[in-house]
């Protein structure tokens, strides 16, 4: 248990078997979740350029970098490859697949050649939508609103659509696996009550993608059919009702954003316990409010739609609906202020990352809770107030969260440890560069600038200047963990069993762990997060 | 080992080498058959929601535009409809039994049941190949020469608008097209399933592809028991 | 063998072959009902008639033939429901937004 360093020619999953085909057939939920991460992060890069596009052509408030149905393109592919190709699958497909079997004491996922199969599926149409960025792009803006998206864009919108399809299913599989493989391959004494707060959180997770996945699904085959086959169904001037599609591909696409949070709220309910040395304080609340976000996140879609022509009464009733789903999210928050309190704290870079979601996930909420407010929303709907808002809850909220996990699950994963003066430098920056880059568009939005336009009025040069620069120190922020942790896996230290002196399964075995977790299968008889029986981290550990 | 509470520990190897079936992640069968079922129930419930999206646009313009919804319903053949109604319900019984032939270890009786449960399954597409062919005819198919007019004049005390017909058909084909999708793939999965049982792969200790696969069929049938009544009988009254 | 693989086999539920034909005529039955029954006027209640007996349909195939009947997982029947009402989810809540439109 101590700091005695694990040698690198045990067996484990990384050096059980050599060559590619080991890795592309593998059936190992260790080795899925590293492919998702190298692929994950490539589209990660693909979004980001465009990001940096975008923020560039906003320097000025003259539309002169670009035109303005290039424009359209960069905005509409950030948002999809960010959303749809990094933000959903990111926690999940990486640190849910390669903890979430250990979490419990099993040897792999329930159906790990599904498993694989999600991997390939996420590949395929990646690609698709790789090519329709190499022959054109799609310019409809994330959402894929019709009757723009379904007659009048001349872009590939159903070469994107497909896409998005596809990757659907890969979400779809992964959720099953997740909920099958909770329920039926739990370790004996692995009681739901003493469930880590990460598999409570990626259950939620799993049952969201498993109910609302399919109805986007569903939804941009009809675009796409409508796009082919010119039916109409969409279409105001033959009958069709653009608000159907938004009814549709909101009902999945504002549960998605709960499929993004849930799995970086996850990570912080591992870590905060952790670097505060005590148990989660409320673990049956904050397992119930999981579950809670999850089901009352289903409810409030339409309050995307305020002003596209819904009814009054109806948006009356998602606007409370709204203001509802805020609550359960509250009680996370509060319960993990009470497990610091009277902790001992340790600032390392996973608990840098997770006070960093803390204070940004609260911003970005209680934001949102303006945005559900009717009247508010009339003013600042499609403004830049919006889009501040969801990007402190998507980046300062699940980037960071997917950011502190990484580091937190790094020496388990790798065998290293991580350089953590630079960990806790690039924390800094990626919180500092974030909030310059993003604070300035709640004020620009609520002055009245609009999203998805490419030139703006002068007077609101200097707040997109802030941002622009801002996003600037975000990157280096960004780039700062690839450098160091490519670094640590050949010139980091060993990492032990538990650096951390965590609790949890995962941290029983070795770093890295067998290709099949455990020697021997975990007989589970002590409650999750019982801190006050483990020893302090190794003081070497924590100041490296 | 035998005293431990959970999901069931039993001597691996022992039950390893016994069951080649049993794949080394899982304890025992009765996990891995647990595992399987739920994972296909799940299935079942995202294709419902898959199908829902559809049924939700089928609900919304049903309100808004019913005359146009209940001419093109009665366009459709009623005989049809029943009997493709019909032969799935066959299939299922035959699926059903199939279940039970494997259960009780009777190979040959499972395997025509497995056939016939296909045979059924191509009937009900070859029917419904039929229709679509008759829609395509009567200029009724979208995108391929969509004409309404013949309603519009057959209905000429509904002044139907026959772009909101259109709409109808655009579901119709979307609901029966991607129902019979589903149908095609079940016969595919079916084939794999019936060559399995031919080569003995199935007894009564192990048939849970049968099990899970018939799960998928009656679910498919399911939906077809929502859209007949939803498509072809929407308004069938004398003097409608 | 292990003692412990027995248990589950003999708890499985097997039915009898004439049983799943009685099922199968109700089925058929229920059909021919439908159908006739669209071609009488009950006014707005056909369709509620038509949902009613195609929702039967559906619950007997379920019970008894996916065999949710004799099942002693519930996890069984908790997804099954969660399904069909978090699909009444959406029909219920677009409809309310499509039915109070013009209120007032």
């Amino acid at each position: 248990m101590a700091t005695a360093a694990v040698t690198t020619e045990r067996k484990n999953y990384l050096n059980a078997e050599y060559g590619i085909r080991s890795w592309l057939l593998t059936t190992d939920h260790k080795r899925i979740a590293l492919l998702y991460l190298l692929s994950i992060t490539f589209f990660f890069f693909v979004g980001g350029f465009f990001a940096l596009l975008i923020r560039l052509e906003l320097l000025t408030p003259a539309g002169d970098l670009m035109t303005a149905d290039m424009y359209n393109k960069a905005f509409t592919m950030h948002g999809q490859i960010m959303v749809f190709f990094f933000l959903i699958p990111s926690i999940p497909a990486v640190l849910g697949n390669f903890l979430i079997p250990m979490m419990i004491g099993a040897k792999d996922l329930a159906f790990p050649r599904i498993n694989l199969l999600s991997w390939y599926i996420y590949v395929a149409a990646g690609l698709l939508y790789l090519y329709c960025l190499a022959t054109g792009g799609v310019d409809t803006g994330w959402t894929f609103y019709t009757p723009y998206s379904s007659l009048f864009s001349n872009t590939h919108v159903v070469e994107a659509g497909l896409a998005i399809f596809i990757v659907g299913f890969s979400s779809i599989l992964t959720g099953l696996n997740f909920v099958v493989t909770v329920h039926r391959m739990r370790a004996p004494g692995m009681t739901w009550s003493r469930l880590p707060l990460f598999v409570w959180s990626h259950y939620a997770t799993s049952i969201i993608m498993l109910l609302g996945t399919p109805i986007i699904a569903i939804t941009l085959l009809l675009v796409v059919l409508e796009r082919a086959l010119n039916l109409g169904i969409f279409d105001p001037s033959r009958g069709g009702d653009p608000v159907l599609f938004q009814h549709l591909f909101w009902f999945y696409s504002h549960p998605a954003v709960y499929i993004m949070i849930l799995p970086s709220m996850a990570v912080i309910s591992e870590i905060v316990p952790c670097f505060s040395r005590k148990r989660v304080f409320g673990y049956t609340f904050v397992a119930a409010s999981s579950i809670a976000i999850a089901a009352i996140g289903f409810l409030v879609w339409a309050h995307h739609m305020f002003v596209a022509g819904i009814s009054l009464y109806s948006a009356l009733v998602f606007s409370f609906l709204s203001f509802m789903v805020a609550i359960p999210s509250a009680v996370k928050v509060f319960n993990w202020t009470a497990t610091m309190y009277k902790g001992s704290i340790s600032f390392s870079t996973p608990m840098l990352y997770a006070f960093g979601f803390i204070g940004l996930f609260t911003i970005g909420g209680l934001t949102g809770l303006f945005l559900a407010t009717l009247g508010v929303d009339v003013h600042v709907h499609d403004t830049y107030f919006v889009i501040a808002h969801f990007h402190y809850v998507m980046v300062g909220g699940a980037v960071m969260g997917y950011l502190g996990g990484i580091h937190f699950w790094w020496p388990k994963i790798s065998g290293r440890m991580y350089p953590e003066a630079w960990g806790r430098l690039a924390a800094v920056i990626v919180f500092l560069g974030f909030n310059l880059t993003f604070f300035p568009q709640f004020i620009v939005g609520y002055l009245g600038m609009p999203r998805r336009y490419w030139q703006y009025p002068p007077e609101f040069q200097v707040y997109n200047v802030l941002s622009t620069a801002g996003a600037s120190i975000l990157a280096v922020g960004y780039l700062l963990p690839m450098v160091y942790l490519l670094w640590s896996l050949r010139y980091g230290k060993l990492a032990p069993d538990n650096p951390w002196q965590a609790t949890g399964l995962e941290w029983k075995t070795t770093s890295p762990p067998p290709t099949f977790n455990f020697e021997e299968t975990p007989v589970v008889t002590w409650e999750a997060y019982e801190y006050e029986t483990m020893p302090m981290p190794d003081e070497v550990t924590l100041e490296r | 080992m035998s005293d431990r509470a959970g999901t069931g520990e039993s001597p691996l190897v022992l039950e390893h080498e016994d069951r080649p079936e049993l794949r080394h992640h899982f304890a025992d069968v009765v996990q891995q058959r647990n595992a399987a079922s739920l994972g296909m129930w799940w299935f079942l419930g995202t294709e419902i929601m898959f199908f829902g999206g559809m049924f939700c646009g089928y609900l919304v313009y049903r309100r808004a535009y019913f005359p146009e919804f209940a001419a093109g319903s009665r366009s459709l053949s009623l005989v049809a409809g029943t009997v493709n109604t019909a032969v799935l319900i066959c299939s299922s019984l035959t699926v059903a039994l199939a279940v039970r032939a494997s259960q009780l270890g009777k190979r040959k009786l499972l395997v025509s049941l497995l056939l016939a449960t296909m045979f059924f399954g191509v009937c009900f597409l070859g029917i419904k190949g039929y229709e679509w062919h008759d829609e395509y005819e009567h200029h009724h198919a979208p995108t391929f020469y969509f004409n309404a007019q013949d309603l519009v004049h057959n209905n000429p005390n509904l002044h139907l608008d026959p772009q909101r017909t259109k709409i109808f058909f655009s579901l119709y084909f979307a609901l029966t097209g991607v129902h019979a999708l589903h149908m095609i793939v079940g016969i595919g999965i079916f084939s794999v399933i019936t060559f399995m049982a031919w080569r003995g792969k199935f007894t009564p200790e192990y048939h849970t592809p049968i099990e899970i696969a018939g799960l998928y069929w009656h679910f498919v049938d399911i939906v077809w028991i929502y859209l007949f009544p939803l498509l072809y009988l929407i308004d069938r009254r004398p003097g409608a | 063998m292990a003692e412990h693989t027995e248990h589950i086999e003999h708890s499985e539920h097997i039915g009898s072959s004439g049983f799943y034909w009685l099922i199968w005529a109700v089925l058929i039955v229920a059909t021919v009902l439908t159908a006739w029954i669209s071609t009488v006027d009950l006014g707005v209640f056909n369709t509620v008639v038509a949902l009613l007996i195609a929702t039967c349909k559906a619950l007997i195939v379920v019970l008894f033939f996916m065999h949710v009947k004799y099942t002693s997982e519930k996890m069984t029947k908790a997804v099954l429901l969660s399904a069909v009402f978090w699909l009444l989810l959406l029909l219920i809540l677009s409809l309310s937004d499509y039915s109070t439109r013009y209120a007032g």
